[in-house]
């Protein structure tokens, strides 16, 4: 039997405007119209991709530098829409992406937890019940009412990772983020990430790691200047992938 | 008609993030200072006393309830102001959000005309204090002052929309508009009576200006014991509708390429 599709993603081409130099003020704007210097150069960070990810499913996505990866990323997690073609998802999605970056310098973690808690969709009944299961999790014990401002890296990162993971998604995007904190919350992390693997979710994980691509993922695929150049079985397309990098 | 319903739902989804949101911009706003939220009221209250000395004794004005007719203007102004030129920044100053996490965009605009808002409700506590100190009357028409009120959120919300667009793209519009909205202040009779510049053939300006409209609206309730005039009303809440729909419309358009200028 034929697993439901979760992610759905058709056709999808992203165009950026790469100007020469960045057009940002209206002098600028206006003197180059006028000259007619605003050129465009169209730069097609994906195109034609197409790929579905079916429940359960875990897809790794490989590739080098500037192949498109993060861009495919962010338009799976809704950030960006894509020029064409388009991405359908069922389900709840949580991007698991730069931990800790939407974060409010001067509020603290308790506010934060709120405020970052209310961006990812969840409700204050939610926060409530989950509140003092985040604070475990993320170890943070009385540092929880100072500013985020005075927290290290690794706190952030933490503090982002146990408000996100606290309602299980069905889709779930992973940007190398297993390496968050110390080795210890590393392991509890991944653990936690595994956990919901186990419970049958969705995954998209980028990587450069193939070692760490093979662990996690069953399927997989490769950009190549934003075009798919192989995709399926995992250990087959790592064979292409570990060819194509040496 | 579909479009319409998911936005619905979707609003619905993030009201609990546009509250945060409010929330947020309230705390910061005045965390760390002493006094903290009693500065909304303080403040409008010295602003009140420094104009009314500058444009009433020093003029020589003897009218009894002038502060209130200066703090009236002050009041409506600065919410207009200090809403479009918060909400101006709003989609640029969260960026770092915006390009990590999906939400409608429309939040950080429509939280800060919000948080000002309710600043701007509190404000007028200061405003029942002097006007009754003052001896000013309270009437029927007063019930009518909801009006201008709605009106000058629907023309701040409108501009809010424009301006937070073109600041996406243009960061000029920052500058340009602390000029703008200097401008409309002076031209909104806010610590001068508009009898003399009417009678100098200069009434255009407040015929023309959709804020002018909302204070001399506001005052008619308020200090004047008098109905709304409803050309007025009409006029600027025609003209709040008109932006309104503009800054949805460009807006609505411009959004998905926001994050491509952030």
């Amino acid at each position: 039997m034929k697993k439901e599709v979760t992610v759905k993603v058709s056709n999808v081409g992203m165009r950026f405007n790469l100007t020469q130099e960045r057009v940002d003020n209206l002098k600028e704007y206006i003197i180059k119209l006028l000259t007619r210097k605003l050129r465009f150069n169209d730069f097609w960070a994906l195109r034609d991709v197409s790929f579905e990810i079916h429940k359960g499913e875990r897809l790794g996505v490989l590739g080098l530098n500037g192949s498109g990866k993060s861009t495919l990323l962010k338009i799976v997690s809704g950030v960006l829409k894509p020029t064409k073609g388009n991405v359908v998802t069922r389900g709840k999605v949580a991007p698991l992406l730069e931990l800790g970056a939407g974060f409010t310098p001067e509020y603290t973690g308790r506010e934060n937890i709120y405020l970052y808690g209310a961006m990812l969709g969840y409700s204050k009944e939610l926060l409530d019940e989950k509140f003092d299961e985040i604070v475990d999790f993320s170890e943070l014990g009385e540092f929880i009412d100072v500013p985020i401002k005075n927290y290290s890296s690794g706190m952030k990162a933490r503090l982002g990772f146990s408000v996100a993971t606290i309602v299980e998604p069905d889709i779930l995007i992973l940007d190398e983020v297993l390496s968050v904190g110390d080795k210890r919350f590393k392991r509890k992390s991944e653990r936690k990430v595994m956990n919901m693997f186990d419970k049958g979710v969705t995954v998209l994980f980028v990587s450069h790691s193939l070692d760490q691509v093979l662990r996690i993922c069953d399927k997989a695929i490769i950009l190549d200047g934003g075009h798919i150049v192989a995709k399926g079985n995992v250990e087959k397309v790592a064979k292409i992938y570990k060819n194509m990098t040496e | 008609m579909n479009a319409f319903k998911t936005s619905i739902a979707n609003f619905r989804k993030y009201q609990f993030l546009l509250y945060e949101l409010v929330k947020k911009n309230i705390k910061l706003k005045y965390r760390r200072s002493y006094l903290g939220i009693l500065w909304t009221l303080l403040e409008p209250l010295l602003v009140m006393i420094v104009l009314s000395v500058v444009f009433g004794v020093f003029f020589g004005r003897d009218d009894k309830q002038w502060p209130v007719y200066i703090l009236t203007g002050r009041l409506l102004f600065s919410f207009f102001s200090s809403g479009t030129k918060s909400a101006l920044r709003s989609v640029s100053g969260n960026a770092s959000m915006i390009k990590k996490v999906y939400v409608p965009k429309y939040m950080y605009v429509l939280a800060n005309i919000i948080s000002n808002f309710v600043t701007f409700l509190l404000s007028l506590i200061v405003l029942v204090v002097v006007a009754a100190v003052l001896d000013v009357r309270p009437t029927i028409y007063l019930l009518e002052a909801i009006v201008p009120l709605i009106i000058i959120f629907i023309i701040t919300s409108g501009a809010s929309l424009i301006l937070a667009t073109l600041n996406v793209f243009f960061r000029d519009i920052d500058y340009i508009w602390q000029v703008g909205s200097m401008l409309i202040s002076y031209t909104c009779a806010i610590f001068y009576p508009v009898e003399r510049l009417y009678k100098n053939g200069y009434g255009f300006v407040f015929d023309l200006n959709p804020i002018y409209m909302c204070i001399a609206n506001f005052r008619n309730t308020v200090l004047y014991g008098k109905p709304l005039n409803m050309q007025y009303t009409l006029v600027s809440l025609g003209l709040g509708i008109f932006l309104m729909l503009i800054g949805i419309l460009l807006f609505y358009k411009k959004q998905d390429k926001f994050i491509l200028y952030l």
